[in-house]
């Protein structure tokens, strides 16, 4: 049975379809949850996407984390389900408080838009399980407030404990220590700025995001399916 | 009573603020300088309702604290103005 792959799409989200592709074109039985739906029962991981989830109003993420989605959201994560953030999803993540830090302008006010090299820094998460250390990936970022930041104990307590799952080989935003990944203690829950699916197929110019949506993909047919009951 | 809220969300110290940054470098364009210390940050206005100017200040700053500030990297400090009658709800004739 294929996993099942669940993209939560909030208002202004606008990358769920994208993820939806390249997860169905790895077997996956993707489908996208509305933000509004108040449970995640019958998927096995879930990919919070990229775009401007309610606008981007107060802060990126500041609302999301209030959509109704979101309490299912932190306890599949906390049932040990894979999750994982993707641009302005990983800022939901951090504004939800399911992933540590926070991601400020970048640095000098400069969007980003261009195809960055990203470095594998970490095999031990539900993005990164059996990608061996070092790899370094060319996979597209665009954001203007990918810049991630956390005060000096969360950042020796990410160091100490493993956690910075992607860093940029060329810092492009000012991320403090490079970072352009993180993971949760318990290295289920991944947030990142780069989009892997946008780095899907070779028309895009990169199949560099595919390594990390199949090691997702992986993740979800060994998550225990108890997630899949947790209603 | 109605309560008139100020909350004003700036960084924490010690956290980059590029906007404050460029608007101080762009303060000699005009021909000043002796102007420093530029941090930019967000003012958001509201009423509260409350019995009292304690509940009142404690009403607002849950808002600030929970939603109108992400205390990873900013802080917010909250000023409440004078109390005033609740407007009418009935109708204007």
């Amino acid at each position: 049975m294929p996993a099942r792959v669940g993209v939560v799409m909030f208002p202004g989200t606008n990358c769920e379809h994208d993820a939806v592709l390249a997860l169905r074109r790895l077997g996956t039985s993707a489908d996208l949850v509305w933000h509004g739906d108040t449970t995640v029962a019958g998927f096995d991981a879930l990919v919070l996407p990229g775009g401007f989830a309610h606008g981007d109003y107060l802060r990126p993420g500041a609302l999301a984390r209030f959509s109704p989605v979101m309490e299912a959201v932190g306890r599949f994560a906390a049932d040990g389900g894979p999750v994982v953030g993707i641009c302005n999803g990983f800022q939901v993540l951090t504004e939800a408080g399911l992933l540590p830090g926070a991601l400020q302008k970048n640095r000098g006010l400069r969007f980003v838009c261009t195809t960055v090299g990203v470095r594998v820094e970490s095999s031990d998460s539900v993005l990164t399980s059996g990608v061996p250390v070092g790899t370094e990936l060319a996979i597209p970022i665009n954001h203007f407030e990918g810049n991630y930041t956390c005060d000096a104990d969360t950042l020796a307590r990410l160091r100490g404990e493993d956690r910075v799952v992607l860093r940029y080989v060329d810092n492009p935003n000012g991320s403090v220590d490079g970072i352009a990944g993180v993971c949760n203690a318990a290295r289920n829950v991944v947030g990142l700025m780069p989009h892997p699916e946008r780095a899907s197929d070779p028309l895009l110019g990169s199949v560099d995001g595919i390594v990390l949506l199949r090691a997702l993909t992986a993740s979800a047919e060994l998550a225990p399916r108890a997630a899949a009951t947790v209603a | 009573m109605h309560y008139s809220v100020l909350v004003e969300v700036r960084l924490r110290h010690g956290i980059a603020d590029p906007q404050g940054a460029t608007i101080e470098r762009a303060l000699p364009a005009l021909g000043l300088d002796g102007v420093t210390g530029v941090r930019a940050g967000k003012s958001f206005r509201f009423d509260v309702a409350a019995d009292d100017e304690a509940s009142a200040l404690a009403r607002a700053t849950v808002v600030a604290d929970r939603l109108l500030a992400n205390p990873v990297i900013e802080e917010s400090s909250v000023t409440l103005g004078p109390a005033v009658s609740p407007p009418s709800t009935g109708s204007a004739t």
